[in-house]
């Protein structure tokens, strides 16, 4: 019940958050995505919040910190869908989410995942060679 | 300026702080508010109203709609018998935290408010008054 579902299509976990969240199921889904993140040996997160009315310093944090840890985890994290009043609030509030990559909508999302993996293996290849 | 009560509630578990969210949403609808203004106010109100479950140790906002020279406003106050913030300039400096958190909280919500106000007494507690004018 109180709980966000995490999807997993081919090597990204996909969260979409339908809800008005409050702290502790914030927390919790940081906690189950890192889990799964370990468990699924994902490359890319994507967090849907385009049904998000609000993003507060709470929100904003709990962003981040997925962001960060999935990149120690090897993952990329990408947030989609942010509504422009949301992102006017963020910025008003100070809160500019420096650490999250963001792109308008799912689509450019997985293409911006698929990239920073596809990337990320390439400059590996050279290192290699 | 003319007060219209509007709404009253506790404010004591981060259950209440999203039962904020839904109050002040409505009434911001129902006053007209852009949906900016809307997100604004709701924000500010997020904040202020985690500050008063996690600081404060609980306590309650009283929401009015105020008047004054043809414009309508959303007046959010809350208010905490907590333990009180002895420096209050330096809470509202951007990144000041004793919870943990970013420290924008206050000095964010003061960039959303259009009025805002803080009066706090150590070991009496702590009011925080919102302005955001349509």
């Amino acid at each position: 019940m109180d709980q966000i579902p995490i999807l997993k299509i081919g090597d990204t976990l996909l969260v979409s958050i339908q809800v008005d969240m409050h702290d502790r199921l914030a927390l919790a889904l940081q906690d189950d995505l890192t889990a799964k993140i370990v468990a699924s040996r994902a490359r890319g997160v994507m967090i849907d919040i385009s049904a998000l009315e609000i993003v507060d310093s709470f929100i904003g944090r709990m962003l981040n910190n997925i962001a960060a840890m999935s990149r120690i985890l090897d993952a990329v994290t990408v947030v989609v869908g942010m509504r422009p009043a949301v992102a006017i609030t963020l910025v008003e509030l100070g809160l500019s989410l420096t650490g999250v990559k963001t792109a308008l909508n799912v689509d450019k999302g997985l293409a911006l995942i698929r990239q920073m993996i596809d990337g990320q293996e390439g400059s590996l290849d050279r290192r290699e060679e | 300026m003319i007060v219209e009560k509007s709404d009253t509630m506790s404010v004591t578990t981060s259950e209440d702080v999203v039962r904020v969210r839904q109050k002040v949403r409505a009434q911001a609808v129902v006053l007209g508010f852009s949906l900016v203004d809307q997100t604004k106010i709701v924000t500010a109100a997020s904040e202020i109203a985690r500050n008063t479950v996690l600081h404060g140790g609980g306590g309650r906002m009283d929401m009015d709609t105020v008047r004054q020279s043809g414009r309508v406003g959303l007046r959010l106050v809350f208010s905490d018998k907590g333990p009180g913030i002895p420096d209050v300039a330096r809470a509202l400096v951007d990144g000041f935290s004793t919870g943990g958190g970013l420290g924008l909280g206050l000095s964010g919500s003061k960039r959303l408010s259009n009025e805002f106000d803080i009066k706090s007494t150590v070991g009496e507690g702590t009011t925080v008054t919102l302005v955001r004018w349509k």
